[in-house]
């Protein structure tokens, strides 16, 4: 059926996020490929301590060593030689926005990060291909000690928190792309709560790759002190290219005694970008960890956010949202580990496949002997709009304990003619209607984010389906 | 010249099978006509039709809305024409709110996106009417339909009644304010107390600009909304056409007697004359 709206049937592949800053003149760039004088390099641009050169070196020999995984989705594709392991525009991060490069600043701009940043949150970070290039926390919040800066600045300045804490969630030797993101890493975010602080508005990192064949591989470490709370929003864009770029995260979050963190990731990478990202957290007694995960775009996604209770009582909840637009494979979950008695998680997945779009729900539930009355409940719902599309739900359960409740829930639906008929008699269009099915079935996450990101989340979703109904 | 809903020797078939064999009837500005029916006779055929269902297929015939040819237009279109359907059976939609799908389906009738040219690859600009206002217009017409405000934050359909579910299709023709309006089986599966109410709400929303289609089974919703003519529909054709007392024939007699007037074989399946049990679907 026709779109009733000509502007967005001009937008190629309904991905809003598509352009290319021209002006951009690199600091650094480092030839392609990968070698341990690569990583050497790095680290002596970024003028680190001589362990975590050491560090490095030493995951990148294990990223050597270890195959790729067969399993999740297809990543043989990917040559690591042919990838720019770091490229950077400016040498510092800055505290004001007129103080970044105009074509930088003009992205954010387009982006409406400053002007979020003013209205409705507490500290706003943001990185361009391989470094922050803006760091700002409200004055308040820094006088009660609460640490929000890149993670490079973050080792420099704190080297002993830095030092206590990095690695010790996803160590050096952890799978292949987590290994390849501590021999490489660059930029991310660094927080620290102190004991008994409340952030209440939102911290933001806006992530943005710009270089074409580059690699993304920030790491983020996020200290929750005892009875703290914070909530922390990524973003993620890069522009359309023909040759993939490659995202590579590590996320790792520590959750003391009564703290409480709040993970929030809405992506929309374009459709050549390989995001594999490792994100782990530990909580203690009484903790409670979140991540609320909204992955839109990208060729491949492979993502399953992990939680490790601890201590007694503490409570880990994924949320996720993948929408596999045609030729897009998401393959995401999430893992909870039960490891002290009385915890408590929940998974709550939700899935939609357009075109030839490929969802996967990839999860796992463990819990350990002697961990009594753990309580777990996995719910995925997938939704289907097309003939084609497809989804798979992988739910692995390692229960090893007996005095526990799991639950498992699993549906599979598909936009039905009738339900699209009965929205069109009502004037929506053909794409709208279907529109608003997707956001109906995504609700049940997406109220539970902050209310710009809801709103931002409905208009992509819409977007998406202007540019597949045709 | 008032607006006009013309169908002329409308023929539909779903796959292979006929359902309607030549339809003809007009519906003028401002009147109220009834169409009648056993089950099964194609009425609701008629209705999709109308409204434009993909599953429909017009084999042939015409129908004009305004003097435009409604057949080549997308379901949404119609509706842009003002042109609406209260269904039989209305769909569920998870997750999304009475109130927001509410103010959707205004915006799409009264205030479709047109952006300008320099708009264009740009987001479109939300163009719709300013929320305050929406609530005025929404907590007005549930009141003129006395339903409860709490109802516009459950999500469409969802768990609703039989009754409830036909209170929101008649809380959308308010909102949306057609110009024909097609009310198909509206009164079914609603307790007196629920269709008095319906009924009510039907009625405080008619306008002399309206042109109404009410497709029914049974008699007794034409005690509420009188109709100035009433056709009976059997077998995928009218067969009958009149005034307001063929409905008060039909109840007397039954359908068996219209098919031996008009020399039709007897019905098997053929219960409408009994009156619907009361209270059982509410
Ligand atoms: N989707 C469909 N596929 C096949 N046959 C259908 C479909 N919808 C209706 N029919 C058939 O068309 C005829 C008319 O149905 P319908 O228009 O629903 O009648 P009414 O509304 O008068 O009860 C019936 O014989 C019914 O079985
Ligand atoms: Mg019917």
């Amino acid at each position: 059926m026709a779109l009733p709206n000509p502007a967005l049937s001009q937008i190629p592949d309904s991905y809003k996020y598509g352009w290319h800053d021209e002006e951009m003149k690199p600091l650094h760039v480092m030839k392609k490929g990968l070698n341990a004088q690569v990583v050497e390099e790095i680290s002596r641009i970024k003028h680190e301590p001589e362990w975590m050169t050491k560090l490095r070196l030493k995951a990148y020999r294990h990223f050597e060593a270890r195959p790729l995984p067969m399993w999740g989705g297809d990543l043989s594709a990917i040559d690591f030689q042919d990838i720019y392991y770091y490229v950077t525009a400016t040498d510092k991060a800055v505290q004001s926005w007129d103080d970044v490069p105009d074509y930088i600043r003009r992205t954010y701009d387009k982006l409406g990060i400053p002007e979020a940043e003013k209205k409705y949150l507490a500290g706003v970070g943001g990185q361009y291909d391989s470094e922050v290039v803006y760091h700002n926390i409200r004055e308040d919040l820094e006088k009660q000690g609460v640490l929000f800066l890149g993670t490079d600045e973050g080792l420099q300045r704190y080297p002993e928190i830095f030092r206590e804490y990095f690695g010790t969630v996803i160590p050096a030797n952890d799978n292949k792309l987590a290994a390849l993101n501590t021999a490489v890493w660059s930029g991310g975010s660094f927080i620290y709560v102190p004991k008994g602080v409340h952030v209440e508005l939102p911290l933001q990192a806006y992530f943005r790759i710009n270089t074409e064949n580059m690699g993304q591989f920030e790491r983020t470490l996020i200290i929750a002190d005892e009875g703290s709370s914070v909530h922390y929003v990524e973003g993620c864009t890069a522009p359309t290219y023909s040759t993939a770029s490659l995202h590579s995260a590590v996320v790792e979050i520590i959750v003391k005694k009564g703290a409480r963190v709040r993970y929030t990731t809405i992506q929309n990478w374009s459709a050549n970008v390989y995001n594999l990202v490792t994100k782990r957290s530990t909580v203690e007694g009484d903790g409670v960890m979140e991540w609320v995960d909204c992955n839109l775009g990208s060729k491949l996604t492979m993502k399953y956010p992990s939680i490790y209770l601890l201590g007694e009582r503490a409570h880990g909840e994924v949320l996720s949202i993948a929408f596999a637009a045609d030729g897009q494979h998401q393959d995401a979950g999430g893992k909870i580990i039960h490891a002290a008695p009385n915890t408590t998680s929940l998974i709550t997945s939700k899935s939609i496949s357009q075109g030839e779009g490929r969802t996967s729900y990839r999860g796992l539930v463990k819990v350990y002997p002697g961990c009594k009355k753990a309580k777990s409940t996995v719910r995925c719902d997938a939704l289907l709009l097309s003939d084609e599309a497809r989804s798979d739900t992988y739910p692995y359960m390692e229960i090893d304990e007996e005095d526990v409740t799991i639950g498992h829930e699993a549906t599979v639906s598909k936009v039905g003619s009738e339900q699209l008929f009965y929205l069109m008699s009502r004037g929506l269009s053909e794409a709208e209607a279907a529109g608003m099915i997707v956001n109906g079935f995504i609700e049940p996450i997406v109220k539970e984010l902050p209310m710009e990101y809801a709103v931002e989340m409905n208009r992509l979703i819409q977007l998406s389906m202007e540019g597949a109904v045709g | 010249m008032s607006e006009q809903l013309e169908i002329r020797d409308l023929e539909v078939s779903i796959g292979s099978k006929k359902i309607l064999k030549g339809v003809s009837l007009t519906v003028n500005q401002g009147e109220v006509h009834a169409l009648m029916g056993p089950n099964g006779s194609g009425k609701t055929s008629l209705a999709y039709t109308l409204m434009g269902h993909p599953d429909y297929h017009v084999d042939a015939g015409s129908v004009t809305w305004k003097g435009e040819n409604l057949l080549k237009l997308t379901p949404d279109k119609r509706a842009r024409l003002r042109v609406f359907l209260a269904f039989q059976y209305p769909s569920v939609i998870p997750g999304v709110t009475v109130a927001s799908f509410l103010r959707n389906i205004y915006n799409a009738v009264h205030h479709p996106q047109q952006p300008s040219p320099e708009e264009a690859g740009k987001m479109p600009r939300y163009t719709g009417i300013p929320l305050a206002k929406f609530r005025k217009l929404l907590a007005d017409k549930m009141a003129l339909l006395k339903m409860d405000p709490a109802f516009a934050s459950r999500y469409v359909n969802e768990g609703f009644s039989g009754g409830e579910k036909k209170r929101l299709e008649m809380l959308q023709m308010a909102i949306l304010d057609p110009q024909m309006a097609i009310l198909d089986e509206t009164d079914s599966g609603l307790d007196i107390d629920a269709l008095r109410n319906v009924a009510e709400g039907i009625n405080a929303t008619l306008s002399p600009e309206m042109g109404v289609l009410m497709i029914t089974h049974y008699q007794r919703m034409l005690n509420y909304v009188t109709p100035q003519f009433v056709h009976v529909l059997l077998d995928g054709r009218i067969v009958m056409s009149g005034g307001e007392e063929l409905s008060h024939q039909l109840e007397a007699n039954g359908y068996d007697w219209v098919r031996q007037q008009v020399g039709l074989p007897e019905g098997v399946t053929d219960q409408a004359a009994e009156p619907e049990p009361v209270g059982q679907h509410a």
